[in-house]
């Protein structure tokens, strides 16, 4: 892919008050209270501007924003099937890498940027993700993380927690913890396999200005970049809508997400607490946990303590099979 | 009947009608509106030593249950329409390599996303065409509750004994909507096993068909070695592109079902004296179809009926007989006019063929019919 074409440079913000007060996710949508995608979305649209292009594979942000006849995107938008975000972005960046060439198009690239939830980006869409990731297209992968397909009713996705009852992952007799498998990291799949990948970053709806801040770096970068955004959603998580914030900083303070960056094969971390609270603090907010005995959740902490052992490292995890419940 | 009842949804009723016919593996992964069948097995699955696994795509959940059928448990996935367009091309490998398993499509509208919540009937023709090749297509078409737990049953016995992939074709209507049903005492419906071999493991061709048109099959890892393969294959199991054992083998494949019509073939046939009229009507539309029939002997008009609950392959026989009485038949689904091509495919131009066919998402009501008839009476 021809990388020349892209020079724009969008600054970063040093506080909410740099950040445009300017709505390109507006009104006009029926998501739910408290919804994380949704702050997802309008923070992520701040930062790219109108001269966007937005994915939305199938996913709440699809089916909650699109219906009754209005959609909130100030910008052009398109619904891809859940396998092909990043296929149907293959296509539109190397269409307009072709014009551009020709000197059909004159105007700057537009952000191409594709809106995965975590279903559509490491589960079913995983395929179309990696393969638009390793042939280099500039393109913004984002993948927001609600932890579960959310749209169909709250199953279960590879970026489920452990224990989580979702209505794929049932607790009870046979199974008391419901989900048995810890989740897949996402930016290391992305970094650990993609050469032409320069930036990936995670950010959480906790810190908008640094979320902010990593989309438009991820645009700046020519090529392609990954966003892996944490996005609690009250409806599939249980707690109180009013909460999505908190319980998303609960996440950083415990442990149970990490803010970094991995730029060029350096990663640097942001909102490090001093000290971790432990990730009961963060679970007992949420009903989908509430089952859980105290040997689960020591499961749980463990699990989360080897990953905190290895900064700066693709983390290695015990692998835990259905069969090896607590 | 006896046995435990239930006030279940069509997609529970599928679920449980799944685990009485022994279904212990269920592949799937969420679409609306079938994941309650899911759901349900996600559920019971575990307490009866069975497997659930939630899968990454469609595509997966079906090659998942042909995984799990060739270790020798029935197995089941749920889907969609959207969902059963990425399992077209297992459904296939299933045909060919003749691995048992049943395949749920709770239709919904139109193509690509369309109406997921939303009825229809669109994914018929896809259920006798849709994946590529001559291929045995068998698929049931249940129109209460009741009965997707019956025929649910019957799908996994037809498919365990014919080695041949089963569609059930509900949808949204029925697969939402509650009912009373019975769920049987065990060993009140009949469950039918795949034919096993008997022979000893050095002797045994997993293709061989001396004793019959369907091979017994045997379970991987129970000592019987065979070769699963997409391509064409000879009594071995090995790949083969000889014209001579080629085309035998695919006209055997199709024979499976043309010389089985007796367990596969069910329909309801109603006929009235003096009919002019005839129905033929499936699935959620045949309760409409009954009312209407019901509504225009009301007004003098008497109508013939027929529903198909086995839909592919499609019961001419009745049909001929009732196009052979009636003047014009009527064929009320929620599509833009699919059965209706087989309908007239087989009477041959015996009687008019008309259509009644909504795919707005709402339900063809008993009015809808009603006009119809009383414009052709």
């Amino acid at each position: 892919m021809a990388k020349e074409v892209k020079t724009q440079n969008l600054e970063m913000a040093k506080s909410l008050r740099q950040v445009t007060q300017d709505e390109w996710y507006v009104p006009g949508h029926r998501t739910c209270q408290g919804c994380g995608p949704a702050l997802v979305y309008k923070l992520v649209s701040k930062a790219t501007g109108p001269n966007s292009i937005f994915l939305g594979p199938t996913g709440c942000m699809y089916v909650a924003n699109t219906s009754y006849l209005c959609a909130p995107f100030a910008y052009p938008w398109m619904h891809t099937q859940i396998t092909n975000g990043g296929a149907v972005a293959s296509g539109i960046e190397a269409a307009y890498q072709v014009l551009i060439r020709k000197g059909k198009y004159k105007g700057e690239l537009p952000n191409i940027v594709v809106m995965a939830g975590d279903g559509g980006a490491i589960d079913i869409g995983l395929q179309a993700m990696s393969a638009m990731m390793y042939r280099g297209h500039d393109a913004l992968f984002i993948m927001y993380d609600n932890e579960s397909y959310a749209n169909t009713g709250i199953q279960t996705s590879p970026a489920t927690p452990y224990g989580a009852n979702t209505t794929f992952t049932p607790p009870g007799k046979a199974v008391p913890e419901g989900k048995v498998l810890f989740p897949k990291d996402a930016p290391q799949l992305v970094i650990g396999a993609h050469p032409a990948v320069h930036y990936v970053a995670t950010a959480s709806v906790a810190y908008p200005v640094d979320l902010i801040n990593k989309v438009r770096k991820a645009l700046n970068y020519k090529g392609p970049a990954f966003l892996h955004l944490h996005a609690p959603c009250p409806k599939g998580w249980l707690f109180d809508a009013a909460k999505t914030v908190e319980i998303a900083k609960l996440a950083i303070q415990t442990g149970m997400w990490v803010n970094y960056e991995w730029e060029k094969g350096e990663y640097t971390y942001q909102h490090t607490p001093k000290e971790y609270k432990p990730v009961k603090e963060y679970m007992k907010h949420q009903y989908r946990f509430n089952h859980l005995t105290d040997a689960h959740l020591a499961k749980m902490q463990a699990f989360i303590d080897a990953k905190l052992k290895a900064p700066g490292k693709p983390i290695a995890v015990p692998v835990q099979g259905p069969r090896e419940q607590a | 009947m006896s046995g435990k009842e239930v006030f279940y949804q069509g997609n529970e009723a599928c679920a449980e009608g799944a685990l009485y016919a022994g279904c212990r593996f269920f592949g799937g992964y969420p679409i609306t509106p079938s994941t309650e069948v899911a759901e349900f097995l996600s559920r019971r699955l575990p307490r009866v030593g069975g497997a659930f696994i939630q899968m990454e795509d469609e595509i997966a959940a079906m090659a998942s249950i042909i995984g799990a059928s060739l270790v020798g448990k029935k197995s089941l996935t749920a889907t969609s329409g959207p969902g059963m367009s990425l399992k077209l091309e297992n459904i296939g490998f299933a045909c060919i390599t003749e691995v048992p398993c049943v395949i749920v499509n709770v239709m919904r509208g139109g193509p690509s996303t369309g109406l997921p919540t939303g009825p229809g009937q669109s994914d018929v023709m896809q259920a006798k065409w849709g994946t590529h090749g001559d291929h045995p297509a068998i698929a049931l078409a249940p129109a209460s509750v009741q009965e997707i737990f019956n025929e649910t049953v019957r799908a996994f016995n037809i498919s365990e004994r014919l080695r041949t992939p089963v569609i059930l074709l509900t949808d949204e209507i029925i697969g939402h909507m509650r009912e009373k049903i019975t769920i049987p005492e065990k060993g009140e419906l009949e469950i039918w096993d795949r034919p096993r071999p008997d022979c000893p493991p050095e002797e045994y061709l997993p293709y061989d068909t001396s004793k019959g048109i369907i091979p017994p099959m045997a379970d991987f890892g129970s000592g019987y070695r065979w070769h699963v393969t997409g391509l064409n294959h000879d009594a071995s199991g090995f790949p083969t592109n000889k014209p001579s054992l080629v085309q035998p083998e695919e006209e055997r494949l199709m024979a499976k079902v043309t010389e089985n019509l007796d367990i596969i073939e069910k329909y309801e046939h109603l006929t009235k004296d003096g009919a002019k009229v005839g129905i033929v009507a499936y699935g959620s539309s045949a309760r409409s179809a009954n009312a209407a029939i019901r509504l225009a002997l009301e007004e003098g008009i008497p109508v013939d009926f027929i529903r198909p609950i086995t839909l592919w392959p499609y019961p001419s026989q009745p049909t001929i007989e009732m196009a052979e009485k009636v003047d014009t038949i009527v064929v009320p689904e929620m599509n833009l006019g699919q059965m209706i091509d087989e309908v007239q495919r087989c009477i041959e131009g015996r009687a008019k063929v008309v259509g009644v066919n909504r795919v707005d998402g709402d339900p063809i009501t008993p009015e809808n019919i009603l006009e119809k008839i009383r414009e052709v009476a």
